[in-house]
């Protein structure tokens, strides 16, 4: 794991070789990462635009960069780029149809020890409610890369979840396509960008076939119907490092015409009110390998191998 | 300019053209009204002098990347906007009676996806001129000398996110940005004054025209004066 490059930082070293690279890339950002682009900001001043604390004027920034042909990467922390100014996501990108690629970090609970104010569990939920947004969710410094040069690469609206907690390999991520780690037969655990080391720890030895997201919109169902096509029940586990349930409706599509259960994991609901680490956090909400070992036992019986 | 006028025919020479007399009967077709309220009007003459002298835009440059850029931030009440729009031939006149209907391009707020000419979706306000500062930054940043002209109303700067674009314009020196502010005193807390002195604190170029008055408007408006400028054009009270 040491020799592991850092999420953040790959996705800011990332975006300033992009600037270098292609002149139509423009970078806004709220002071937040700011210890990244400094020299990016000196070599190209009129692309990289730190607009300091002004959350809802980054976005809007963002959607009047791409109204003149730029393809803008707008970025700071998970809460202040998808919630405090959700209606700028909203109307400056979705309502202008115009693209661009969001970049967040910090996550569900990067920001343990900050509180709540710093945690952004809902961002996937709320971005769902808005139509057209792939959505990166990548497990590993490598895959932060790769989906911050295709999402700027390509057209349309991206939002790339950048987080702290890594899987111990890369996979290669393509949105709409899930990764079968490994196949079993009583059933499917859908593991969600970080969520696959300790998914793999808790299943084992169990049955079960695992799919990789690490990139969750579009859903894959197509592979999700696929592997409950081949196994012997169509028992289904999402396991989401954001808010619990936030793809059940997209399971439930897949499955419309087949009887299935559905196990939906991820962050509570509910405050906890505690400070922390992030390991400590993703214990809290049985999201380590332990937890997800007792959830998959209450739901696919103690063992299903 | 209570006077109504039908709007004229089409000339042999290709479309039809327009003066501002023909925008109240051009209204008309949207409104049905012979006479047309102060509210519904208080734009019209600063949109006039922006298309008929100003901004360097026509039917056929609207997807140019050098155009210049108006951006109506204020997007209710626009049929004045689209008056206007039609006057210049950026729409069809055929386009103005059904407007608000299921089918027609034109809503009671203006939607760039679905108009030519129109550079922004608006309707909730606050938007629009913070995205007027990200139009000005990606034109600079591609060499364009083109402009970015802005119209909010007075009681749209209520809403906090203006203030972090006022800030910010002055700070990235963007001389390529004009705000219009059409003042007709509808902010429940105006005060004389206020609007003006809070530009001008940021730096701002500031100049406050009468908006009826169209060599004043004009003039205003063409000064590019090297700093981001504030036009504060001052109309009867909406109430």
């Amino acid at each position: 794991m040491s020799t592991q490059r850092d999420p953040r930082e790959t996705f800011a070293h990332t975006a300033v070789d992009l600037l270098d690279e292609d002149r139509s890339v423009a970078l806004v950002y709220a002071e937040i990462s700011g210890q990244y682009f400094g020299q990016a900001e000196r070599r190209h001043p009129d692309r990289v635009v730190n607009v300091g604390i002004r959350e809802q004027l980054l976005v809007s920034v963002g959607a009047g960069l791409a109204l003149t042909g730029l393809r803008p990467v707008v970025h700071t922390f998970t809460s202040f780029l998808v919630e405090r100014p959700f209606e700028q996501v909203k109307l400056g990108f979705g309502h202008q149809d115009v693209g661009g690629v969001l970049v967040s970090v910090g996550g569900s609970y990067d920001l343990a020890s900050a509180g709540r104010t710093h945690q952004g569990p809902g961002d996937v939920a709320l971005l769902d409610t808005l139509p057209g947004f792939t959505i990166w969710t990548p497990g590993h410094a490598d895959e932060v890369e790769q989906a911050v040069r295709s999402a700027v690469a390509g057209s349309g609206r991206h939002y790339v979840r950048v987080v702290a907690q890594q899987n111990s390999r890369a996979y290669d991520v393509q949105p709409g396509r899930f990764t079968v780690v490994r196949r079993g037969r009583a059933g499917a655990v859908v593991a969600v960008g970080p969520m696959l080391d300790p998914v793999l720890e808790a299943t084992a030895d169990r049955d079960v076939t695992v799919l990789y997201a690490g990139a969750v919109r579009p859903f894959d169902a197509a592979t999700l119907r696929a592997v409950l096509d081949a196994g012997v029940t169509t028992d289904v586990v999402l396991v989401e490092p954001y808010l619990a349930g936030t793809s059940s409706r997209l399971v439930a599509d897949a499955l419309r015409d087949r009887p299935h259960r559905l196990l939906a994991l991820g962050v509570g609901r509910e405050e906890l009110r505690h400070y922390g680490t992030a390991s400590e956090h993703a214990a809290a909400h049985g999201l380590d390998a332990a937890g997800l070992r007792r959830s998959l036992d209450a739901f696919l019986g103690r063992r299903a191998a | 300019m209570t006077t109504t006028h039908m709007p004229p025919t089409p000339t042999e020479a290709g479309g039809p053209t327009y003066g501002y007399d023909d925008l109240p009967a051009l209204m008309s077709l949207m409104t049905g009204d012979e006479k047309h309220d102060s509210a519904a009007t208080s734009t019209l003459d600063v949109l006039w002098v922006l298309y008929d002298g100003v901004l360097d835009v026509t039917p056929a440059t609207v997807d140019d990347p050098g155009r210049d850029r108006f951006l109506l931030s204020k997007g209710h009440g626009p049929m004045a906007y689209y008056a206007v729009l039609a006057a210049k031939g950026f729409i069809p006149v055929e386009w103005l009676p059904r407007w608000g209907t299921f089918d027609s391009p034109l809503g009671h707020h203006p939607d760039h996806v679905l108009v030519p000419g129109v550079e922004i979706s608006s309707g909730s306000l606050g938007h629009g001129f913070p995205i007027a500062v990200g139009t000005a930054i990606g034109l600079r940043a591609q060499g364009l000398d083109s402009r970015t002209v802005v119209l909010v109303g007075d009681a749209e700067l209520d809403e906090g996110s203006n203030h972090e674009a006022v800030e910010l314009a002055t700070a990235l020196g963007l001389k390529n940005l004009t705000v219009v502010v059409v003042d007709n005193r509808s902010a429940t807390w105006n005060r004389p004054g206020l609007i003006a002195g809070r530009f001008e604190v940021e730096g701002w170029h500031t100049t406050v025209v009468d908006g009826r008055d169209h060599s004043a408007l004009a003039a205003a408006l063409r000064d590019r004066p090297g700093r981001p400028s504030v036009v504060v054009a001052e109309v009867e009270d909406k109430r």
